[in-house]
């Protein structure tokens, strides 16, 4: 789960990191009188869960509270495109107005899982404000890196050896010390997977603040930290997705024309790749679960259909343990009830079934009012699929 | 010959009073695995099904002499059923629970360290010997008992690959799922070791997918350390940058752990991988014929 710079400077303060002052806005008429609470200087930060905003244009320096006010009315309700958001942009809800400091240094600081080493990594560099992976890549020496013991947490020497790693002492590098410890505890304490603060800033007097941050949380831990997930926004979410989730179904929309759904997240991937390989695209990922319910097959279908994109389906359960004669009966009752809720399925359906029962599943479809395109094997389910596209534009 | 689960299993269920716990219990007995029981705390000195119940790990070991155990227990106290089932000294722990925090995980291998358990998964289907033992979820019919090993990031994925195995009449050796998350018990490496060590096994399909370094540490193991052929593939090649897919370990970030990656550093090894998911069973076959 991601969260907005705002809410993830809020947690920093919480574990005792200094963040700029600043409030969080939706209508730009407030803007000038808090840019005058600042000074009369301030930034302008649109808060979506995208980064690169400040290349997208969503951060602007106001000099002036009337600036303030004129450059939220301008971010506030714009589509800011950035690389991670697609050509269509997310829209900016809320922006958050914040003091401008003068900056002297941009470092940066960060703390995500290492993998291979199956501990916490703590990551620092004097390049901040730039692409971590970049630096990794160019320079990868310029990368201070501490793994942290996930029972002892980060150790001062730890703290230290950063701050003197960066280049600091004296006062700054107590203040570097302090931040690298909040960052660490707060990436523990609230089950985060990532924790970033790019750049981490040192004003000309030499005192610390992160100047942005972004932290991401572990889906899987949302049960025991009631907190974080009150701090979801829907609004950056795409809705079949969260409409998904809610079904237990685990679904990405991508931008091809074969809708697929699958039981188990590998098989899914596998069956996308084979579109592919066929000559097609895949419109989506879709993890129907491991069972394949009669439910969540026509909660699968009403999601996959809603996407215009799709042009066929293809349906591929691996049975295992349940029947696959009943998974057979699932789609079919799917396939009517959306027929009788007036949305019926417009387009064509591959199927291809494996498992216990095969022969009576296949039977049931073919027996269906449906005309399921019946597949054995991935290959031929696929071939059958993008063939049925081909089909479709020949027709048209 | 096989590797991990065999005849001499004698398995608990953690879990076994639940709905999922006791299915696969008696799946996995009438497969023919030896349950010999399960846990469940607070419902010790009880029986289902025919199944004693236990109400620590510890008791059920001292008074069945278990040494492997299938977790089926929810995700806020799955970590804690291992790591009990870690302090009692249990040789084999599958734990199939999907959903286990990633600290939490990272907690329990802090715990593995220096004790004598293994563990597979979790978020895994478990392991299967055929004919022998059935230590998971997976459905044990598309089996045979036969010369090839399998390994596998995924589930339904590895049934795909079993069964495309089983129909050109290969059968297989043993056939471990490790499951699908970032911090999980034994890597691709522990079971190839293991593959490499049995003289039954007389080639292997290594399926894996998009996130993280495993299949490129598994690529260099198998570079250095094996000379029977392994057939891979990676699914994922579609995946688009940054998205987890489905798995919490399937996600290319970073620009890092890609399929393309994935792939260049299996065949770079020698692995013969195949782009198509339908051709694993197909390519093993042929593997085997350019052999004999």
């Amino acid at each position: 789960m991601k969260i907005h710079e705002f809410q993830a400077k809020g947690i920093l303060r919480r574990f005792g990191a200094a963040v700029p002052q600043g409030k969080v806005i939706d209508d730009a008429a407030q803007a000038a009188r808090i840019c005058e609470d600042f000074g009369g200087r301030c930034v302008v930060k649109a808060q979506i869960h995208a980064g690169g905003r400040g290349k997208g244009g969503g951060v602007k320096v106001a000099s002036s509270p009337s600036e303030a006010e004129r450059l939220a009315d301008e971010i506030l309700g714009m589509q800011l495109v950035t690389h991670q958001t697609g050509p269509e942009g997310q829209q900016v809800r809320q922006v958050l107005i914040e003091e401008a400091l003068e900056i002297d240094q941009e470092l940066y600081l960060g703390v995500t899982l290492d993998r291979a080493a199956e501990r916490p990594l703590l990551m620092a560099s004097r390049s901040g404000g730039m692409d971590i992976e970049e630096v990794a890549q160019s320079d990868p020496d310029a990368i201070l890196r501490e793994l942290i013991d996930p029972l002892l947490g980060v150790l001062p020497f730890q703290c230290r050896r950063i701050a003197s790693g960066l280049g600091f002492e004296g006062g700054t590098a107590r203040q570097i010390q302090s931040i690298v410890a909040s960052v660490v505890e707060a990436y523990l304490e609230t089950d985060a997977s990532l924790v970033e603060i790019n750049p981490l800033m040192v004003d000309s007097k030499g005192d610390v603040y992160a100047l942005d941050a972004k932290m991401n949380f572990d889906d899987n831990a949302l049960f025991r930290q009631r907190d974080v997930v009150e701090l979801r926004d829907v609004h950056e979410e795409n809705p079949l997705e969260v409409e998904a989730s809610e079904h237990g179904i685990s679904y990405i929309k991508l931008d091809g024309s074969i809708g697929c759904m699958v039981n188990g997240a590998g098989l899914a991937m596998a069956t996308m790749d084979i579109i592919k390989l066929y000559g097609a695209e895949p419109a989506n990922f879709l993890d129907v679960g491991g069972s394949a319910s009669q439910e969540a097959v026509a909660s699968a279908f009403r999601i996959i259909l809603s996407d215009p994109a799709v042009e066929a389906v293809l349906i591929n359960i691996f049975g295992g343990i349940a029947r696959t004669d009943r998974i057979a009966r699932g789609v079919v009752a799917a396939i009517d009830e959306l027929a009788a809720d007036g949305t019926p399925v417009g387009v064509p359906v591959v199927v291809r079934l494996e498992g216990t029962n095969v022969e009576e599943g296949r039977e049931v479809l073919e027996r269906a009012d449906f005309d399921f395109l019946v597949a054995d094997g991935m290959a031929s389910a696929a071939e059958r699929a993008v063939e049925s596209l081909k089909t479709r534009v020949g027709g048209s | 010959m096989s590797i991990l689960v065999g005849e001499s299993t004698r398995l608990i269920v953690q879990g076994i009073t639940g709905r999922e716990g006791l299915f696969h219990a008696m799946g996995c007995r009438d497969y023919g695995t030896d349950v010999v029981g399960g846990v469940t705390p607070g419902k010790g000195g009880s029986t289902v099904e025919g199944f004693p119940v236990w109400n620590s790990v510890e008791r059920a070991r001292r008074e069945s002499g278990c040494n492997a155990t299938l977790i089926f227990v929810p995700p806020p106290f799955a970590a804690d059923a291992i790591m009990e089932a870690a302090d009692a000294g249990v040789e084999l722990i599958v734990c199939i629970t999907e959903g286990i925090p990633v600290q939490d995980m990272v907690r329990v291998k802090a715990f593995l360290r220096g004790r004598n358990s293994r563990l597979l998964g979790p978020n895994c289907p478990g392991l299967i010997t055929p004919g022998q033992a059935k230590v998971g979820i997976m459905p044990g019919h598309i089996h045979e008992a036969g010369n090839v090993g399998v390994i596998s990031r995924s589930g339904t994925l590895t049934y795909e690959a079993v069964w495309q195995l089983t129909n050109e009449g290969l059968g297989q050796t043993t056939c471990v799922g490790i499951g699908g998350d970032p911090v999980n018990g034994t890597s691709f490496i522990d079971v190839l070791e293991l593959f490499a060590e049995d003289e039954a096994t007389e080639a292997v399909v290594l399926i894996g997918e998009i996130g993280g370094t495993a299949e490129e540490e598994a690529a260099a193991w198998i570079g250095e350390h094996l000379d029977i052929p392994v057939v891979g593939f990676i699914a994922g090649a579609t995946a688009p940058p940054g998205r987890r897919m489905g798995h919490a370990g399937a996600i290319v970030a970073g620009g890092k752990g890609t399929a393309a990656e994935k792939k260049a550093a299996l065949a770079a090894a020698g692995v013969l991988v195949v782009d198509s998911p339908a051709e694993m069973g197909a390519r093993v076959a042929t593997a085997l014929g350019d052999r004999s």
